[in-house]
Order: C-alpha cells, then structure tokens, then sequence
C-alpha cells in the first residue's frame, strides 16, 4: 500500500521567518522523490509538515488524497527516518524494530517472527539480539529502514538518512535503498544536499532554494535543462559568462559578452540572465570554430583518470574549466599552451538567477 | 598524580591532596570509625572506662530490642519492640518521601527539560531556587502553621467548600512527609533534569512517529532512559529523609517519632553515646541495604548512579 502526496500551495512560517514559500507538487504512489537543496532551503520544514511534527502555516497537505490537517505524526501513514536515525538505545535490535507493532498491540511473538522478516529484508540476519552501540553506521542505517517499515508506511519520508556514513557506504547504501523502494513499492520521499544523490536514486527531483521550489522533474532534465542558475550552479560545476540576450529564434539567442557573441538556447520569457555551460560540454579546439569558441591560455591540466580537468584564462583573464572525457589515446594537452576552448550552442543555455519572492 | 604534577607542580599538587586527605581521613573516616568502636563498648562511668568492664560486645545493639508496644496499622496489630516499631516506620515513610518526590518532579522535569522554551529556563529554575534561600528550619516552621487545626490550608479548605470541619493534619507521619517531600524535591529533581535533558528529541519524535501515545513513550522511552536520574535522586532522597533529625523535629506530632529522634534521645538526653551510636550505625547499614536492594530490582548500576 502506497500512497501519493499532494503538497498544495504550502507555506510555512517561522516568526517572521518563511521558512517554506508556496510549494506545489503532486508526488505520485510509488515514486522516489527527492527534494534537493542546501541547508536552510525549507527541505527539512517540508518533510516535518508531512510526517505532521509542523503545522503549514498556509496550504494543504494530502496524503493518499485525504487532508491530513489535525492528524498527529501517530496517526499519519508515514515513516520518517530522522538524520541521526534516533534508534533506540535501551532497547535490542528486534525491539526497535518491533516497537512500531509493539504500540499496535501486536503480540510479542508476531511481533519478533516480523522482525526477523524485516531484517532478512535489508539483509541484517542474526542481530535481532544485539544493541544498537554493537552495530556499524550502515548496519544502524538498515535497522532505521527496517523500524520504519515494519509499520507498513504508505510513505516513507528520509531526512539525509546517509548523510553520517562514509562515501564508500554512502555509494552503497544509494543502490540498497534505491532496492528496498522498488521491492516494498512505497512513497519514498528523500531529503538530500547532495546532488549525486539525489540524481542517482530519484525518479523525479525537486530544487528547492529560499523556501521556494525552483524546478521539479526528472534527474536528466534537472542537470541538462535547468530553469534557472540557481539549479544548474547546485546540480554541477557551470562555465558562467555575464552579458546580454540579442536576437532569438526557435529557442535558441544570441548572446553578447566581453569574450564576443555566443549563441544559445533561451526558455520563453527569459529577459534577463547568464549563460551557463558544462565543463563537461566544453572542448579544446586547435583552430577557432564557426561559432562559440575562445582562444584561451591553458594555466592547468590535472589528469583525473576517467576524465582531463583543464583550466584556462581567457585574454580578458576570465576564467574557464573544461572536463575531457579520457578517451584512451593518450593525448593530454600541455599547460601554457594558447588553443581554443568550444562548445554546442545546444548544450549551453541562458538562464535567469532563481526564483526568489522578490524576484 | 603525574599530569597533577606537570600541570600544578609539586607544592600545589601536595596541598591539595594533602588536604582532601586530611578533610577524609581526620574529618569523615577517624570519627566514623571512633563512633563506630565506641558502639560496641558499654556506656560507663568515666572512672570504669578502659577498666575490666569495658568489653565489646553487642548489647548496644541488642537495646533495640525490649519494651513491646502494639503495632496497630496498615490493617495488621501486633507487638513489636517500640524502637524497631519506629525504625520500620522511618524506613517505610522515608521510602514513601521518595516515591512523593519522584511522582511531583518527573512531570515538572519533563516540561522544564522538553517542553518549556530555553529562554523561560533560568526563570523557572529561579523560581525553584528562591525557597532553597530560606533556611530549612524557617521552611519547616512554615509548614507547621500551614498545617495547624486553625492554619490557612483548613481555612481555605473550608472556605471553598472542600470540608465542613479542620481536619487535623499535624497527626502520625503525614506533616512530616509532607514537610520532608517539599524539603528534599529538588534532590530528586536536578538528577532527573539532568538525565531527561540528556534524552535526544529525536527518540521522542521517532517514538510518535511510530505511532506510539504520549504515555507509551514515556514508558518505553522517556522513563528507561531516565533510570539513572532517578536512581541517583532517590538515593539522595532516601538517605536525606531516613537521617533527617531537624524537619522532624519541629513539625512531628507526638505520634509520629523519626528514629533520628531516637538516637538524639540516647545520645543528648541520656548522655549514652555508645548505645546512640549502635543506633547511628543500624540506621546506617539498614538504608544501604534498602538502597542495594532496591537498585538490584529495579536493575540499576552504582556506576549509572554516579555519572
């Protein structure tokens, strides 16, 4: 049983403080949703409004279609999985995990034989006697996941759940949970900074700045369509140059800066904004090319292995990155050498700031 | 010793322990330990002191026995020595000043550790101070007259409808147990601030989430965890009630003897120095026990006691 959640038009003030800015979206049954963000951004406040340990100042909150407004956490279908994952201490493994079913009125037999389930479900055999201390980070991780479940959430809700584990296990634990979401088919709702993350696992991604939700969609379009350069600088590293839209057509703009005119594509609406470009995108040509390229001056070269980090500084002394895909060949160019730096018109956009109140 | 040495150097290091020897061996041990040998000599004249009738023996502590009285309460009547009569009744009520203490402090520090906002803390724990200001005889006193046939606590209980007659409070261990728990509370209380304090939020939100009501988390998370606070404020408690020699002492009715007024007796009155101190000494080894025992059934550790 999963269920879908409906955030409409939820705000949620603190003091004078808005904390959450007007935030609409339909989260379907099923879906690995993650809202993405930097600390601040209102990802946490959303998350508490729908595990119901904060009241929305304005909006409603459907969860499976019903408002839920006046329902406390204990009698809301969701499971959230707090950042330190608050196990409890005192208690052994199966009764952490038990205790869900435990306030139920579930008797104790039942309730270890579905214990041992559920640590056989994320892979934990043989702990349902030992205390929390005696576990390892990602062993603690499980056993949250496993608590969480074993009350058969409709949605479960994740605060940075991996946040405290090394990257190694972090890695790990993306593709574990990613798993048990699939296997389980509940709502999972996945509060993340961290872009890899978020990309990785998600279905859909929502990029949230200033309590306000920048763009929700799919992790391709969040980092190759950006609606703004507040998502396209938080999903990855840009090539940003200032200067103004000229003439468009069929969605593409000209685009003129000190470095000379580039072209490239432009949403409707757009009046004001930069032009942001991938290091990724970005290639080392030995002659200019027909259009959007720049003679540069390579300043560093860092062989990365799978890829060439280069950095360069433009006449003007601005500067520029590039990512080159190691293709095997062999050929690493040299710093001090003067080469032109490209790129697709396609692969580069103009982007307003973010969407803030003000703006 | 040696960290104390670099840290402090050698004259400071020497004083101090030298004088947190001298405070525990000259001021706490040698007399406890003069007390304790002269429990098992015989009260003498001072010409037979050390002569051949000043023997050890237990018959100090056999003087608790002897002078049989009824004991008529909790629906049992038997006969029992008048001095164990009192002892048992000290144990038993000031494990009852315990129990008080506990039940009024768990919910004020519940809500003074989480519910009550950081910045009403220092007026609150003000308000619990500003009584400690007043000394506990003045306290004591004071509760002598809230508690009198005519006091304000009658009156207000008649004037409000509550009763149609004083009711005589000062009678049996009531006004000293009561006088006690509002003496002693804030024994229990700090301990057991403490250790809820230390209680992370999260556990209380996981505990809700999971669907648990308020007094299941209290059960199953708020009070284990808070075990040592508790542990650590009764025994505090406890030992401060069953020795307590001043509250009794003021606000006891005739009816209701604490034994430390039994050993004042013996020791003051009679000038029996020995039997008082074999008295000293049972009350002593007998609220140990009830402590060791009742931190073996409620599975508490001395080292949890001590944190």
């Amino acid at each position: 049983m999963s269920a879908g959640i409906d955030l409409d038009n939820i705000c949620c003030d603190f003091g004078k403080f808005r904390a959450v800015d007007h935030v609409n979206v339909n989260i379907q049954p099923g879906e690995f949703f993650s809202f993405l963000g930097p600390s601040g951004c209102g990802k946490t406040t959303i998350l508490r409004m729908i595990s119901g340990f904060t009241d929305p100042t304005e909006g409603m909150i459907r969860i499976g279609g019903k408002d839920v407004k006046g329902q406390r956490p204990n009698q809301r279908p969701t499971a959230l999985i707090f950042q330190n994952l608050a196990l409890f201490p005192l208690m052994p493994i199966w009764e952490n995990i038990a205790f869900g079913l435990e306030v139920r009125g579930v008797d104790k037999v039942t309730r270890r034989k579905k214990a041992e389930e559920l640590l056989a479900l994320v892979d934990l055999h043989d702990s349902a006697d030992k205390m929390v201390s005696q576990l390892s980070g990602g062993q603690k991780q499980r056993v949250a996941i496993a608590r969480a479940l074993a009350v058969e959430p409709a949605v479960m809700l994740l605060d940075e759940p991996l946040s405290a584990l090394d990257l190694k296990l972090r890695q790990h634990m993306r593709a574990e949970l990613r798993a048990i979401q699939k296997r389980t088919g509940v709502t999972f709702i996945y509060i993340t900074h961290d872009q890899g993350e978020a990309l990785a696992m998600s279905d859909r991604v929502g990029v949230m700045s200033q309590g306000r939700l920048q763009q929700v969609s799919n992790p391709r379009d969040i980092y190759n369509n950006p609606v703004n350069g507040f998502v396209a600088s938080f999903v990855g590293e840009n090539n940003i140059l200032t200067g103004d839209i000229g003439t468009r057509a069929d969605g593409m703009a000209s685009f003129a800066t000190k470095l000379g005119t580039f072209r490239a594509r432009i949403a409707d609406g757009v009046t004001k904004g930069k032009l942001y470009v991938r290091p990724e995108f970005m290639s080392l040509q030995a002659k200019p090319g027909a259009e959007n390229s720049v003679p540069v001056t390579l300043t560093e070269v860092a062989f990365e292995g799978n890829f060439i980090s280069v950095h360069a500084v433009t006449e003007g002394g601005f500067d520029m990155v590039a990512e080159l895909r190691n293709d095997g060949t062999g050929t690493v160019p040299q710093a001090g050498t003067k080469m032109h730096m490209a790129f697709d018109a396609r692969s580069a956009a103009i982007l307003p700031d973010s969407d803030t109140a003000g703006a | 010793m040696h960290d104390l040495f670099r840290r402090y150097g050698m004259g400071l290091t020497y004083t101090f322990v030298g004088l947190t020897a001298f405070w525990l061996l000259v001021l706490v041990i040698l007399p406890d330990f003069k007390l304790l040998e002269a429990s098992f000599r015989p009260y003498l004249p001072i010409v037979d002191v050390g002569g051949p009738k000043d023997t050890y023996s237990f018959n100090n502590y056999m003087q608790i026995f002897g002078n049989e009285v009824d004991f008529n309460s909790f629906g049992l009547h038997f006969e029992i020595p008048a001095r164990i009569k009192v002892f048992v009744l000290t144990i038993f009520y000031s494990a009852v000043v315990t129990l008080v203490t506990f039940l009024l402090a768990y919910p004020l520090c519940f809500y003074l550790a989480k519910v009550a906002s950081n910045r009403s803390l220092p007026t609150l724990f003000l308000l619990l101070f500003v009584p400690l200001w007043v000394s506990e005889v003045l306290r004591s006193f004071a509760w002598y007259i809230i508690l009198t046939l005519k006091g304000p606590l009658n009156a207000f209980l008649m004037a409000i409808g509550a009763i149609e007659k004083e009711i005589r409070w000062v009678e049996g261990y009531s006004p000293v147990v009561i006088t006690l728990v509002y003496a002693y509370v804030l024994f229990m209380v700090f301990p057991l601030y403490n250790a809820m304090q230390s209680l992370d939020n999260n556990q209380l939100e996981a505990a809700e989430d999971l669907g648990a009501p308020w007094w299941k988390i209290h059960w199953r998370i708020v009070l284990p965890h808070s075990k040592p606070g508790i542990a650590s404020g009764a025994v505090m408690v406890f030992m401060l009630s069953a020795g307590s020699l001043l509250v009794p002492a003021i606000i006891n009715s005739t009816t209701g003897n604490w034994f430390t007024q039994t050993i004042q007796g013996i020791m003051m009155e009679g000038q029996d120095w020995n039997a008082g101190a074999a008295f000293a000494f049972m009350l002593l080894l007998f609220c140990t026990v009830a402590v060791t025992v009742a931190m073996r059934v409620f599975r508490v550790k001395l080292s949890d006691i001590a944190k």
